[in-house]
C-alpha cells in the first residue's frame, strides 16, 4: 500500500534498436522454431538414439518432446522473458521498456502493463474459443448419422480431444484473464499488479499452449479426450505428447495467475479498501486463485509423470508393471474437480456484479456471497472421487464422497439467494449484460440440479460416463461461465475500448445463444440417460432423432458466435457509438469513476477508497473512492 | 411475540410468490412423480435398473418444487420490477439481507442434503446389492448371504476393442456374448487385459469400470427376460465407440442349454485357456514386437 | 477515419486468413483417409477379397509399422477401406508375411463368423490355431467375424522385407469365407498385440485406420 509514485524507477534509454527491437513477435517465432531444431533434432536425436522404444516405433518420443520444450522456451525468450533475469544476473540495470509501449503494435509483444495483458488475453482467448467450437460443430456433424462417419474413428476422438483440451484451457482464463487483469487492480485502487512480467509470462503461455496442442492434429492426434487417462495415453500416438505439454504450459499459468491475482490482493489495496468493501468479482477472484494455486501443480505433475511414462519408459500409471491407472484417475480429477470452480466462481462472482449495476440495488446479503465463493473453494478439494464411483474405488468411500459433493450445492445455493435478493423490489433494466447474468442462472440450475443426480451414487450409476455428464457440463461451464463472460464482455467493452458493442445485434446474439445452447443440452440429458456413453463416433440407430435434433440446433449456437463477431467488427468499426460520459451504465464501480481511456498508471494519485461500490438508492452513500485525497486523508484511512 | 410474528410475515410479493409456488408445486410434483418417474430410465429390467429408476424419481420429484420456486421468483420478479432500458428511474431500496431469511434459505438447503445424502447411502450399505455399480474386489454391499452363495458369477473381459465373458461355473468357458438367467442374483467381476474400460449393461442398469489387473465386482438380479444393450462407457481409444453389443436374459432352462452349447462350440479353444482366475491379465509387461 | 479502414481491413483479413486455415486443417487432418478399394463382385452374390499383413512396410515416415494391404485389380493398394456387397458371400484370401507373437486373449485362436467354422491354412482346414503361433486376426466384431492367422517362423527362408511383399517370400496362405448382411459401415480390426514397442502391443499402427484397422463399408 505503497503511497510513493513509481516515476522514481528508471525510463529506458538507449539505441533506437534496443528499445524497438529485437524482442517481437518475429523474434520469437523464430527462435521457437530454432528452439525446436536443436531439442527435437540435435539434443533429442542424440539422447534417443539406440532406445529400443523410441526408434523401433518410429515414434521418438523424447526427441518430440524435447523439440516442443526448446520451441516453447525460445518463443519466450525471443519475445524477451529471458531479458530481466540475464540482465539482473549480469548486474546491469534491468530494461523497463515493456511499459512504455504506444499503439497496436504492444498488444503483440511482452507487455507489462495490466490493462494490455487483459486485452491480449481477451482475444487470445475468443480466438481459440471460435477454433474449439469450430471443432465442436465437426463433432456435432458426425454424430448426425449414428455408425456412417463424416470424420473417421481416429480422427473424431482427436476432434473430442482437441475441443474439450482447448475450452477447458481457454475458459480457465475467459473471465480471470481478460477482466481480472484488467480490472482487478483498478478495482482495488492499485496501479498495477504485484508482479508486472509474471503477469505478462501467464499470457504468453497460453498462446504457446494453444499452439502446441493445435499441433497434435499434424503428429497423429490423441486419442484420450481432455482427461488423457492412463494407459491409453500411454499408447497413444506422439500428438499425445502435444496434450501432455500444452496442459502442463497451462497448469504453469494457471499457477502464476493465482499467485499474482493473491499478491495483488493481499498486498496492493488502496487505503480505505478494506475486505468488506471489495467488489464481489475480486472476492470471486480471490476464491479462484486459491484453487488455481493449490491445484495446478498436481496437474504439472501428473502431466510430468505421463511424460515419463512415455519417454523413458517408468511406469507410474501401468498395470502390472507396479504402476496404476488408478493414481492417474485421482491425481487427474484432484486437479480436475477444482478446476471445474476455477471455471464456475469467476463467473458467479461477474453476474452478480452485473445484476447489481443493473438492478441498481446493492448486492443482498454480500458476507453470504462471500461465504459461498469462499465454501465453495474449501468444499471443492474433498469431492473428487465422485468422478470413480463405479471405478472400483474403495466402496466404503462412496457415501463420505456423495455427502461432500451433495454439501457443495449448499456453498452454490448462496449465491442463488443472494441474486434473487438483489432483485426483489429492484429497478430492474434489460440491458444486454444484465440478460448474460441472468441467463447464467437458468442455465446454472439446471446444471446444478443435474449435477444432484451424477452425486447420488446409484443414479451416478446410470447416468456416470454419458452425455447426461456432458451435458450437465455444458450446462455448468458454458451456461455459467461463458454467458457470464459475454455479459462480462458487453459490460465493460465500453470502458476497455471506448464503444458500445451494438445492443440489438447483442440482444440477437443472446437470444440465439441462450436459446440454442438449452435446445443443444438439454436433449443430451435425454440421450445420456437412453444409453449413450461420451465421446463415441457411432452410436445405437433409435437415438437418431434426439442427435440430430441436437446438431441442428448446435448450428445455430455456432452461428450466434458469427453474430458477436459481426457485432465486434460492426460496432468498433462501421457503427462507432461512444458512450457519452465516462460511466455510461451508472455504475458505482471504482473502475468506471476513472476516466476512458484509463490512464498507463490508472490513478494519477493513489485514492482513498471510503465505501464498497454498492451504494445504490442510499442517498447518504459517499463516492466509491476519493480519487484526490489530501496526504492527511490518506493518513486518516491508514494508507 | 407479537411483533415477531409481525416481522416474519411475509411481504405482499412473497406472499403472492409463495401462493402461486404452493399452487404450482402441489399440482406439478405428484404429476412428475406418477407420470415422469415410470418413463425415467434405465427401467425395471433388474433389481438394479429399478433403484436407479426409483431414485430418479425421487430426485426429479424433489427437484420439481425447487425449479418452480426459482422460475416463479425470477419471473415475478422480471415482470413486476423492469423499468425501461435507458432511463434513470433512480435506484432500487438500498436492502443489505436478512438474517432470516438467509437462516432458512440456510437451513433448507442443509436439510435437502442430509436427506439425499443419507437415503443415496442407504442403498450402498450390506444387505443391499450396490445400486448395481461396480466397488472393486472387496464389495461392501453384498447380496443377501444366502443369494451371494448362490450368485451366478461372470468375469467380464474388455479389451481393444470388444467384451467377452468367461463363466466360471461352467468349466470357464469364455464367449462373445452375455447372456443371464432370469430371476438369479448374477455378480460380475468386470476386469480389463489393456486400458481402461467401462461395461455398460444399459437396461440392468449396471455400470462398472474394467480396470486392467483389477476385479471389479457388480450385482445385478435381471428379473425380466428380454435384450439389453452392452457398450463402452470409458475412452479406450479408436473404435470406443463400436466397443457394443447386446445381452440377453432368458429362462433358466434355456440359459442351461445355451451355456451347454457355448462349451461345445468354444471346446476347441479351451485347453489354451488361462486358468480361472480373478483377473485376465497376460503378461502385463509385453511389448510385442 | 483511415485509421478506422485499417482496422477493418486487418480485421476482414484476418478473418480470411483464419478461413484458409480451417480450410487446410479440414483437408489435411480430418479428410486424409485412405483411398477406399471397391471390391468388384465375382457374381451377384460373392466376391473375392485377397489381402496380406506385412511386419514392416518399409518406407515412408514410419517405415517399421506393421501392416494391412489389400488387393484391387491385380495390384496391392496400402488401404484397408474396403467396399464389399451386402448378402453376399466374401471369400477371403489373406498371405501371412508376419511373424508369430501370440495373443493377448487366447479366445480368438479359434476362428468365428466364417462359413463352417473352418479355415483353411496352406490348404489343410483347421478348427483351432495354437494362440501363441499366430500374427494377426481378421476380425470384424460387429459381424461376429474373427479369423486368427498363423504368422511365419522365425526360421523361415526368405522373409519379406519391404511391403507389399511377394509369394516368393516366404508366408502362409490363409482362405475362409464370410457373409455380409445389410448394407451399412462395420469396422474391422486385429486382436494381435502386434505394435512393437508400446503397451499391450496396442499403440501406433494397431489404433490407426490403413494399417491394422479398417472399415468394411458394405453397399
Amino acid at each position: 500500500m505503497s503511497t510513493v509514485p513509481e516515476a522514481a524507477l528508471p525510463a529506458t534509454t538507449g539505441p533506437l534498436w534496443r528499445r524497438i527491437g529485437p524482442f517481437n513477435p518475429l523474434t520469437a517465432v523464430i527462435l521457437g522454431i530454432v528452439g525446436y531444431v536443436i531439442g527435437a533434432d540435435i539434443v533429442g536425436h542424440t539422447l534417443a538414439s539406440g532406445v529400443d522404444a523410441q526408434t523401433a516405433t518410429d515414434q521418438n518420443d523424447i526427441s518430440f518432446i524435447l523439440g516442443l520444450l526448446f520451441g516453447v522456451c525460445g518463443f519466450l525468450i525471443g519475445l524477451g522473458f529471458a531479458n530481466y533475469p540475464v540482465s539482473r544476473i549480469l548486474g546491469r540495470e534491468a530494461s523497463l521498456r515493456e511499459k512504455e509501449q504506444e499503439g497496436l503494435w504492444r498488444y503483440f509483444t511482452l507487455c507489462t502493463d495490466h490493462k494490455v495483458v487483459g486485452i491480449q488475453y481477451l482475444w487470445g482467448v475468443l480466438l481459440f474459443f471460435l477454433i474449439a467450437g469450430f471443432n465442436a460443430m465437426l463433432i456435432r456433424t458426425q454424430l448426425l448419422r449414428p455408425s456412417e462417419h463424416f470424420v473417421s474413428a481416429d480422427r473424431y476422438i482427436s476432434l473430442v480431444g482437441l475441443h474439450g483440451t482447448m475450452m477447458m484451457m481457454m475458459s480457465s482464463a475467459i473471465v480471470i484473464g481478460p477482466f481480472g487483469n484488467y480490472f482487478v487492480p483498478i478495482m482495488i485502487g492499485a496501479r498495477r499488479m504485484a508482479f508486472p512480467r509474471i503477469e505478462a509470462l501467464s499470457f504468453w503461455l497460453v498462446p504457446c499452449a494453444e499452439v502446441v496442442l493445435l499441433a497434435a492434429v499434424g503428429a497423429r492426434g490423441f486419442p484420450s479426450g481432455w482427461t488423457g487417462y492412463a494407459s491409453l495415453s500411454d499408447q497413444a500416438k506422439l500428438g499425445m505428447d502435444c496434450y501432455l505439454i500444452s496442459f502442463g504450459l497451462i497448469a504453469i499459468s494457471l499457477m502464476l495467475v493465482g499467485l499474482n491475482m493473491l499478491a495483488t490482493t493481499l498486498t496492493m489495496r488502496a487505503p480505505g479498501m478494506t475486505w468488506g468493501r471489495l467488489p464481489i468479482f475480486v472476492w470471486g477472484v480471490i476464491a479462484t486463485a486459491i484453487l488455481q494455486l493449490l491445484a495446478a501443480p498436481v496437474l504439472l505433475l501428473s502431466m510430468a509423470l505421463v511424460l515419463m511414462d512415455r519417454a523413458v519408459g517408468t511406469s507410474f500409471f501401468l498395470a502390472g508393471l507396479g504402476g496404476s491407472p488408478f493414481l492417474y484417475e485421482n491425481l487427474f480429477w484432484v486437479f480436475g474437480h477444482p478446476e471445474v470452480y476455477i471455471l464456475a466462481l469467476p463467473g458467479f462472482a461477474l453476474a452478480l456484479e452485473l445484476v447489481s449495476v443493473f438492478a441498481r440495488k446493492p448486492i443482498w446479503g454480500y458476507k453470504l456471497a462471500v461465504a459461498g465463493l469462499l465454501g465453495v473453494t474449501f468444499l471443492s478439494f474433498f469431492v473428487w472421487q465422485h468422478h470413480l464411483f463405479v471405478s472400483g474405488i474403495n466402496p466404503a468411500l462412496r457415501p463420505f464422497y456423495m455427502l461432500t459433493t451433495e454439501l457443495i450445492s449448499i456453498p452454490t445455493a448462496f449465491v442463488f439467494l443472494n441474486a434473487m435478493g438483489t432483485l426483489w423490489k429492484a429497478k430492474i433494466h434489460f440491458t444486454v449484460p444484465m440478460l448474460f447474468a441472468l441467463a447464467l442462472f437458468f442455465n446454472f440450475f439446471i446444471g446444478g440440479a443435474s449435477g444432484v443426480f451424477l452425486s447420488d451414487t446409484p443414479s451416478d450409476v446410470s447416468t456416470h460416463g454419458s452425455f447426461f455428464v456432458m451435458a450437465h457440463f455444458h450446462y455448468t461451464i458454458m451456461g455459467g461461465l461463458v454467458f457470464a463472460a459475454f455479459g462480462g464482455i458487453y459490460y465493460w467493452f465500453p470502458k476497455m475500448f471506448g464503444v458500445y458493442l451494438n445492443e440489438a445485434i447483442g440482444k440477437v446474439q443472446f437470444w440465439l445463444f441462450f436459446v440454442f445452447f438449452n435446445l443443444t443440452f438439454f436433449p443430451l440429458f435425454i440421450a445420456g440417460m437412453e444409453g449413450m456413453p461420451r465421446r463415441v463416433s457411432a452410436y445405437a440407430p433409435h437415438l437418431q432423432v434426439i442427435n440430430d435434433f441436437v446438431s441442428s440446433a448446435a448450428y445455430v449456437l455456432g452461428f450466434s458466435f458469427l453474430v458477436f463477431v459481426f457485432n465486434v467488427i460492426y460496432s468498433c468499426f462501421f457503427n462507432r457509438q461512444v458512450p457519452a460520459t465516462d460511466n455510461p451504465w451508472r455504475s458505482r464501480g471504482l473502475e468506471w469513476q476513472l476516466p476512458t481511456p484509463i490512464p498507463v498508471e490508472n490513478f494519477a494519485r493513489p485514492p482513498v477508497i471510503q465505501g464498497d461500490p454498492y451504494g445504490y438508492g442510499n442517498p447518504e452513500a459517499v463516492p466509491v473512492a476519493n480519487l484526490n485525497p489530501t496526504p492527511a486523508e490518506v493518513t486518516a484511512a491508514g494508507g | 411475540m407479537k411483533g415477531f410474528l409481525d416481522k416474519m410475515r411475509p411481504a405482499p410479493e412473497m406472499r403472492r410468490i409463495l401462493i402461486i409456488w404452493f399452487v404450482l408445486s402441489v399440482i406439478a410434483t405428484p404429476l412428475v412423480a406418477i407420470f415422469v418417474g415410470p418413463l425415467l430410465p434405465p427401467g425395471a429390467a433388474s433389481d438394479a435398473a429399478h433403484g436407479q429408476q426409483q431414485d430418479n424419481t425421487v430426485m426429479t420429484a424433489l427437484v420439481t418444487p425447487i425449479v418452480i420456486a426459482l422460475l416463479v421468483y425470477f419471473v415475478y420478479s422480471f415482470i413486476s420490477w423492469r423499468v425501461p432500458r435507458e432511463a434513470d428511474v433512480g435506484d432500487g431500496p438500498p436492502l443489505r439481507g436478512s438474517p432470516s431469511i438467509m437462516g432458512t434459505w440456510v437451513a433448507v438447503t442443509v436439510m435437502i442434503v442430509i436427506f439425499l445424502a443419507t437415503w443415496g447411502s442407504y442403498e450402498l450399505f450390506p444387505g443391499e446389492t450396490g445400486a448395481g455399480g461396480g466397488q472393486g474386489p472387496d464389495p461392501l454391499a453384498v447380496a443377501t448371504p444366502a443369494a451371494a452363495k448362490t450368485a451366478l458369477r461372470v468375469q467380464v473381459i474388455g479389451q481393444q476393442w470388444q467384451w467377452t465373458f468367461r463363466y466360471p461355473s461352467f468349466g470357464g468357458v469364455e464367449t462373445t456374448q452375455l447372456v443371464l438367467p432370469v430371476n438369479r442374483q448374477v455378480r460380475f467381476e468386470v476386469t480389463s487385459i489393456d486400458v481402461v474400460h467401462s461395461f455398460w449393461a444399459i437396461q440392468l442398469g449396471v455400470k462398472a469400470d474394467a480396470v486392467p489387473d483389477e476385479a471389479n465386482v457388480a450385482f445385478v438380479k435381471p428379473v425380466k427376460l428380454g435384450t439389453f444393450d452392452i457398450r463402452c462407457a470409458e475412452l479406450c481409444g479408436l473404435w470406443h465407440g463400436h466397443m457394443a453389443t447386446h445381452g440377453q436374459v432368458v429362462s433358466m432352462p434355456a440359459f442351461q442349454r445355451w451355456i451347454a452349447g457355448q462349451r461345445r462350440r468354444w471346446a476347441p479353444i479351451q485347453k489354451y485357456l488361462p486358468p480361472m482366475k480373478r483377473t485376465y491379465m497376460p503378461q502385463p509387461d509385453y511389448r510385442a514386437g | 477515419m483511415s485509421h478506422r479502414k485499417v482496422g477493418a481491413l486487418l480485421a476482414t483479413g484476418l478473418i480470411v486468413v483464419g478461413g484458409v486455415l480451417f480450410g487446410l486443417y479440414i483437408s489435411l487432418f480430418l479428410q486424409s483417409e485412405p483411398t477406399p478399394n471397391v471390391i468388384a463382385p465375382a457374381s451377384a452374390r460373392e466376391a473375392n477379397l485377397k489381402l496380406q499383413t506385412v511386419a514392416q512396410i518399409g518406407h515412408g515416415p514410419t517405415p517399421d509399422w506393421v501392416s494391412y494391404y489389400s488387393m484391387h485389380d491385380g495390384h496391392w493398394m496400402h488401404s484397408t477401406i474396403l467396399h464389399v456387397p451386402a448378402h453376399a458371400l466374401i471369400h477371403v484370401t489373406v498371405y501371412e508375411y508376419d511373424g508369430q507373437s501370440g495373443l493377448r486373449n487366447p479366445l480368438w485362436g479359434q476362428p468365428r463368423g466364417i462359413v463352417g467354422g473352418v479355415m483353411d491354412v496352406n490348404g489343410k482346414p483347421l478348427r483351432v490355431l495354437n494362440p501363441a503361433l499366430t500374427a494377426h486376426t481378421f476380425s470384424i466384431p460387429s459381424l461376429g467375424v474373427s479369423v486368427p492367422l498363423e504368422g511365419v517362423g522365425d526360421n523361415a527362408p526368405h522373409q519379406c522385407a519391404v511391403a507389399p511383399c511377394s509369394l516368393a517370400t516366404a508366408h502362409n496362405t490363409i482362405t475362409f469365407s464370410f457373409r455380409t448382411g445389410k448394407p451399412g459401415e462395420y469396422q474391422w480390426q486385429c486382436f494381435v498385440p502386434c505394435a512393437a514397442g508400446t503397451i499391450y502391443g496396442f499403440g501406433g499402427p494397431m489404433q490407426t485406420i490403413g494399417y491394422m484397422d479398417g472399415e468394411l463399408d458394405v453397399a
